[in-house]
């Protein structure tokens, strides 16, 4: 194994006792700030989509002076946005049984008992106000006729607990925390960097100080400072080229800061998401992900025959596998993503796809009705492949949508470097082996607004640090490590793009390292990468300066860090035996092909830690603790 | 399928529309891909590519934005540059790519220009006042559905800057309007409704945008179809809190 073991962890700082007052004891232990010297406490957030944006609003009405930063051109553009389905709250407001204990055991269950359970109590916890808070800001979501609003269900969940805006929640939760982030730049509370990059961390003494980012516009390389660092800056999916995050979405400030000392947790945790448009073909840029939600009304086939070539409307009923139905008749068509997924892959092909059928919901509630609920989604899949759902059955395939794995962190959302907090998509944190849909932006919008604001003061009461400046050895070091790697990005003026390097490594890790995993391929993939990380610093043609604006070096830097990640990746999935989740080791399953977990050898956190390229990474095994939840088999049938 | 792509290069303070011929292209491409097959090829043959803004791709982000001959976000109705499939283009098609063109949307290379302008017009007051920790239960107010309807209808505005390029004043009152008309509509957003009005548009006309004389040329531009009756409102708001205490 490439790998050697390191000492466990031992403190995840989780309070002690009743798991329904953790939350509550841990705040009020916490160390305060008091207002007035908050005015002299900084922090740097990076990232501004559900959990940066927020954050950075949160904290500069809490009085601290915050600078904040994202590659895009305004903050509102950040991936969150693209967000579809919704967000969970455990409201109960339909009566249906649902509380913050079932939200908590579902979440739970549904990532497969790889979960801290302490982390995902508070999560449940706290959804409830997210909702209060999104209201109260105007967010707009779907409402009743009565004015209240209106909930529905998805994967992994028995309850209508979902609260939703259209197709678009992402986008009207972002715009929300958005504009409580412009209310404070307009304040002189936050002081906002668009188009500006983290290209590395600044560690001082131990602490997390700053980081050093290049100005996207004018090339510039400078360095902030502050008290703390706040990640915020979302998953890794796009390592596999096509996913459906944005097209810039990258892992270089959490790699970076893995790089420095921060461990990285369940790496091969990735989320493939069951329902994506195909890929039609090789300029394919990227993937768009139809949303969870429409598997409330459309049902999930595929013709019981596969060579069957005739169009999907012309098949009978008599001669279609509702596979989804048949299989899981409890949950049906919404079971979780990453079982929907997988017996996506293993009745159909990427070629052929499956079908989502509204034929039924639209007899039975009307056009006018599905057009309401699901019309934006209609019209973004027609304007894609020129179809129309609601005369032909949708054809989808699953595609990567999410990483569970992330930066270690500790109950406080902090990681293994003093001073730097990880929050978001970024972290490991909430969901486990599986995210359920809907969870990510409750994930977001929790550690944003209420966690990291209730705890950061426990750290920055120790504030004023010893003061850094670019003088420092250890400043002067990581700019000169970032100019360096712009300069040699740039003079290797080789023969391929970053394009096609991109491409190889994601068909790669895709086929090796994607819906299902196995040690011959994963080894595989261990001993290519290396060879095409070579082959990319060899052979890369980076055109222009790295004194202005020059997209193709900004995509140069993060392919860079992805040949990296995706090495730990594959490490992971290798080193973990078992199937849980969305890991899916073909070693190990049960007699029907499902996922056989194995808790008697990795109920643990995988948290690593770097040792250099091409190094063998230190594995630090977080136990899991269940006392709440009983990990059993999962069963959705 | 073949297009002749005539795209405006831009390093520095001015620039010019450059001919290329992408033949290897196919209708199932959106436009961007399109120029993602230029770009790789301009890249191999040791040129620079064509800058240009894009991040979800999926029509919801509002970073990408150009015209496509002459028109925002090209020739189909309600879609995004992304989201625009060269289906929608005959083989040998002759088509003129530019940025946006107005005076406070500064090109900063190539169709990459400066949107931050509307940024700051948010900033001046399009939000409602909620601290995180000051709310009170989502149930306390039930909002009509038909009005939580008008404020999703103008909230869902991407923020692409279409409606300025297509205004013949260079006029963002449509993205001003939008902002107003999502909070203004709802009962969150009634203490700060007319003081939002006044100061958004403060900001917009202190920016450089120019004055609204109902074209409806934003209407027609926007990807998300924002009405334009969202101007009216802004407009009513804006007379009120002209017409009434200054405080208010």
């Amino acid at each position: 194994m490439p790998y050697t073991e390191g000492a466990p962890i031992s403190d995840q700082r989780v309070p002690a006792g009743p798991i329904e007052t953790r939350w509550d004891r841990r705040r009020f232990s916490a160390r305060l700030v008091n207002p007035a010297n908050r005015r002299n406490r900084s922090v740097i957030v990076v990232g501004t989509g559900l959990a940066g944006g927020s954050a950075a609003a949160t904290l500069g009405e809490l009085g601290y002076r915050v600078k904040s930063f994202c590659y895009q051109d305004s903050p509102r553009r950040a991936h969150s946005i693209a967000a579809q389905g919704g967000i969970n709250a455990a409201k109960n407001y339909r009566n249906d049984g649902d509380s913050v204990h079932r939200l908590f055991y579902d979440t739970v269950k549904g990532g497969d008992f790889r979960s801290r359970e302490s982390n995902v109590h508070r999560l449940a916890q706290i959804s409830v106000e997210i909702i209060d808070q999104c209201v109260a800001q105007g967010v707009p979501f779907a409402r009743e006729y009565g004015g209240l609003l209106d909930t529905r269900s998805f994967g992994g969940a028995q309850v209508s607990r979902t609260f939703y805006a259209r197709g678009q929640t992402g986008q009207q939760l972002l715009l929300g925390a958005y504009q409580a982030l412009e209310r404070q730049v307009a304040a002189g509370r936050v002081e906002m960097h668009p188009r500006t990059e983290m290209l590395d961390l600044v560690v001082v003494d131990g602490r997390a100080r700053g980081i050093v980012v290049r100005d996207l516009v004018s090339g510039a390389v400078s360095t902030h400072f502050a008290d703390a660092v706040v990640l915020a800056t979302g998953g890794y999916g796009n390592v596999f080229h096509l996913s459906t995050n944005a097209k810039g979405c990258n892992a270089t400030a959490i790699w970076r800061a893995h790089r420095r000392g921060a461990l990285f947790a369940n790496p091969c945790f990735t989320q493939i998401h069951p329902t994506c448009i195909p890929i039609s073909g090789d300029h394919q840029s990227k993937l768009t992900l139809m949303s969870e939600s429409l598997r409330n009304d459309g049902r999930v086939w595929v013709p019981r025959d596969p060579h069957d070539t005739r169009a999907p409307n012309d098949i009978p009923e008599a001669d279609r596998d509702y596979f989804l139905e048949r299989m899981y008749p409890a949950f049906g068509n919404l079971v979780p993503r990453d079982i929907a997924s997988r017996a996506a892959k293993n009745i159909s092909d990427e070629k052929r796809g499956v079908h989502l059928d509204f034929a039924d919901a639209i007899a039975r509630l009307g056009t006018p009705a599905v057009e309401q609920r699901y019309g934006n989604l209609f019209e973004m899949y027609q304007r894609i492949t020129g179809d129309d759902p609601y005369r032909t059955p949708m054809r989808i395939y699953p595609a990567v949508h999410y990483t569970m794995g992330g930066l270690w962190v500790d109950y406080d959302l902090r990681s293994t470097i003093p001073g730097l907090y990880v929050i978001g998509e970024a972290n490991f944190s909430d969901h486990g082996a599986n995210r359920l849909g809907a969870s990510a932006l409750m994930q977001g919008l929790a550690d944003g607004y209420f966690v990291l604001p209730g705890v950061i003061g426990d750290y920055l009461a120790d504030a004023p640090f010893d003061p850094v400046d670019d003088h420092h050895p250890a400043v002067a070091d990581t700019v000169s490590e970032v100019r360096g790697r712009v300069k040699t990005l740039l003079a290797v003026d080789g023969d391929r793009t970053v394009e096609s390097f991109h491409r190889e490594l994601g068909r790669l890790m895709w086929d090796e390292c994607g819906m299902e995993r196995n040690e011959a391929g994963l080894r595989k993939a261990l001993e290519r990468i290396p060879e095409l990380r070579e082959e990319f610093w060899q052979r890369v043609k980076v055109p222009g300066t790295g004194e202005r604006l020059n997209q193709e070096l900004e995509k140069a830097g993060r392919v860079a860090d992805f040949f990296e990640l995706a090495e730990l990746m594959c490490v992971d999935a290798l080193h973990r035996e078992e199937s849980c989740g969305g890991h899916f080791r073909s070693e190990s399953q049960t007699p029907d092909g499902e996922a056989l977990r194995d808790d008697a050898n990795f109920s643990y956190v995988a948290a690593w830690e770097y040792t250099g390229v091409g190094q063998p990474p230190v594995l630090h095994k977080e136990e899991l603790v269940f006392e709440h939840v009983t990990p059993s088999t999962r069963s959705y049938s | 399928m073949k297009l002749t792509l005539r795209i405006w290069r831009q390093s520095g303070a001015t620039g010019r529309l450059v001919e290329y011929v992408v033949d290897d292209l196919s209708p199932d491409m959106s436009f961007l891909e399109a120029l993602d097959v230029l770009n790789e090829r301009l890249i191999t043959t040791g040129q620079e590519p064509v800058a240009f803004d894009h991040d979800c791709r999926e029509g919801i982000c509002g970073m990408c934005g150009m015209m496509i001959n002459g028109m925002a976000h090209g020739p189909e109705r309600a879609t995004t540059a992304c989201q625009l499939h060269l289906r929608h283009f005959r083989d040998g098609d002759v088509v003129t790519v530019e940025p946006w063109r107005a005076e406070p949307f500064p090109v900063v290379r190539d169709l990459v220009v400066d949107r931050s302008a509307f940024d700051r017009i948010v900033a001046a007051g399009g939000y409602i006042s909620v601290p995180t920790g000051s709310a009170p239960d989502a149930h306390a107010t039930p909002v009509p559905k038909p009005d939580a309807d008008t404020a999703f209808e103008a909230a869902a505005c991407i923020g692409c800057g279409a409606c300025v390029a297509a205004c013949p004043n260079g006029s963002a009152m449509l993205f001003t309007a939008a902002k107003a008309t999502h909070l203004g509509v709802l009962p969150q957003g009634q203490p700060e409704r007319y003081s939002r009005a006044r100061d958004m548009v403060a900001e917009h006309d202190a920016a450089g945008f120019g004055g609204c004389t109902n074209t409806g040329e934003c209407t027609s531009a926007c990807p998300k179809g924002i009405p334009l009756t969202t101007i009216a409102r802004l407009n009513a708001d804006l007379l009120r809190a002209h017409t009434t205490r200054s405080d208010r």
